[in-house]
């Protein structure tokens, strides 16, 4: 089959798509990275997760150690699920505490992992039994002029 | 007083059933150009020769127009992000505008402008000089040689543009807010990272472009096809072609738009 000018022009035109595309994928979309490794699923069941979201990141003493796979709700115990995929090549011990906090004033919310004593390790399916909710701005604003006017009320 | 209300009304009556009878023929059109593009996916080489007019021609702007969009956005992010000190956002800014709406929208509306308009002038012309019915006179299918190469060009080309705008539009912002304004590279590409969803922003705009491309050829070769073959009428049916064309994938764009976001993350 002969070769035309206009079949180098199709492939480069083709090759460069794609190449924007892998660029796209890998560089900005970041895809790989953090999908190919192999992750292990535990449970932790909170009162209140906030502003949570499926991908939101899961840290341990500020590193990035899994993320969110999945969030429900609970309805017969009235809690939220939320499923936490971890990196496989991290351990945690089994009473270990997870809670539900903010990167910065406004950022976006995390869950945190503060490892305990335990000797053995979490595996899959397990469950995270000390929790910790998100903090509440409107609550924690609620909590405050409370006690606010009960000093009042006491100088009285 | 009342023969000229009679009039505007018996006019508006005629153009509103006009459109109707347009859509109805572009629905007809549509799919005999289905039915021919077997042949013409078969002689793969009538493709490969359209998409170099439509899609390799088209690059230059396409590479252009995305740095410029891009340092645009650079600029105008670095801006008013700086206002609450969040400078380092600005390549989630540059990166999200760029893959869920600027690149299909602005890759599209240039496309139309660029290959479409060429499309329906070509196609129009060949009417008008009747190369079509001389083709339809040899028992070759103007619809199979001439209409469905043109259409499958541009859907194949139209993603890869689409592609290339974004990617050359998140280098321009590199460009601006990194080289030139002095955000930090490394938060910049770690915030964009963490942000960007492969499947939610990436994929989203890809088919976003696909389906803009289907719906650019389509109404450019329609109306390339359906001109009347005076210079008049193709002049008329090349700018029918860019006007409808932007219009519809601006329409397209809020209905995919809607049908894609999901609050919830």
């Amino acid at each position: 089959m002969e070769r035309t000018t206009i079949d180098l022009w199709f492939g480069a035109f083709v090759l460069a798509g794609f190449a924007a595309l892998l660029v796209l994928a890998l560089k900005v979309g970041n895809l790989g990275a953090d999908n190919a490794r192999a992750t292990y699923r535990v449970e932790a069941r909170f009162d209140n997760i906030g502003g949570l979201k499926v991908r939101a990141p899961v840290r341990s003493s500020g590193v990035l150690v899994g993320r969110v796979a999945d969030i429900r709700f609970d309805n017969e115990r009235f809690q939220a699920t939320v499923v936490l995929a971890l990196d496989a090549r991290y351990g945690f011990p089994k009473d270990t505490s997870a809670s539900i906090l903010t990167s910065g004033l406004l950022g976006e919310q995390y869950v945190g992992l503060d490892a305990g004593g335990d000797d053995k390790k979490l595996a899959e399916g397990d469950r995270i039994t000390i929790t910790q909710s998100a903090v509440v701005l409107e609550r924690l604003i609620g909590q405050f002029l409370f006690n606010k006017a009960q000093e009042d009320g006491a100088k009285k | 007083m009342l023969e000229r209300a009679r009039r505007t009304l018996a006019r508006i009556g005629h153009n509103f059933i006009d459109q109707v009878w347009r859509v109805g023929a572009m629905a007809r059109f549509f799919v005999i150009l289905m039915a021919a593009s077997g042949t013409s996916l078969r002689r793969f080489r009538l493709v490969m020769r359209e998409v170099y007019f439509s899609g390799v021609l088209s690059l230059i702007i396409i590479v252009v127009s995305g740095l410029f969009v891009g340092m645009v956005l650079g600029l105008q992010g670095y801006e008013t992000l700086q206002t609450y000190g969040a400078q380092e956002s600005v390549g989630v800014l540059v990166a999200l505008s760029l893959l869920r709406e600027l690149g299909p929208v602005v890759a599209g509306l240039l496309f139309a402008s660029r290959a479409g308009s060429a499309i329906t002038a070509e196609i129009g012309l060949m009417k008008a000089t009747e190369q079509l019915t001389a083709m339809d006179m040899m028992a070759v299918s103007p619809m199979a040689r001439v209409i469905a190469p043109r259409f499958w060009a541009g859907v194949i080309s139209m993603p890869l543009l689409a592609a290339i705008f974004s990617a050359m539009g998140v280098f321009g912002g590199f460009v601006v807010s990194v080289v030139i304004l002095g955000v930090d590279g490394g938060t910049f590409w770690s915030q964009m990272q963490s942000a960007v969803d492969f499947r939610y922003d990436v994929v989203n705009g890809v088919i976003k472009s696909f389906v803009f491309g289907i719906a650019v050829t389509v109404i450019a070769t329609f109306e390339g096809f359906d001109a009347p073959p005076t210079a008049e009428g193709v002049s008329g049916a090349t700018t029918r072609t860019v006007v409808s064309s932007s219009l519809v994938i601006l329409a397209l764009d809020l209905v995919l738009t809607a049908l894609m976001l999901r609050g919830d993350r």
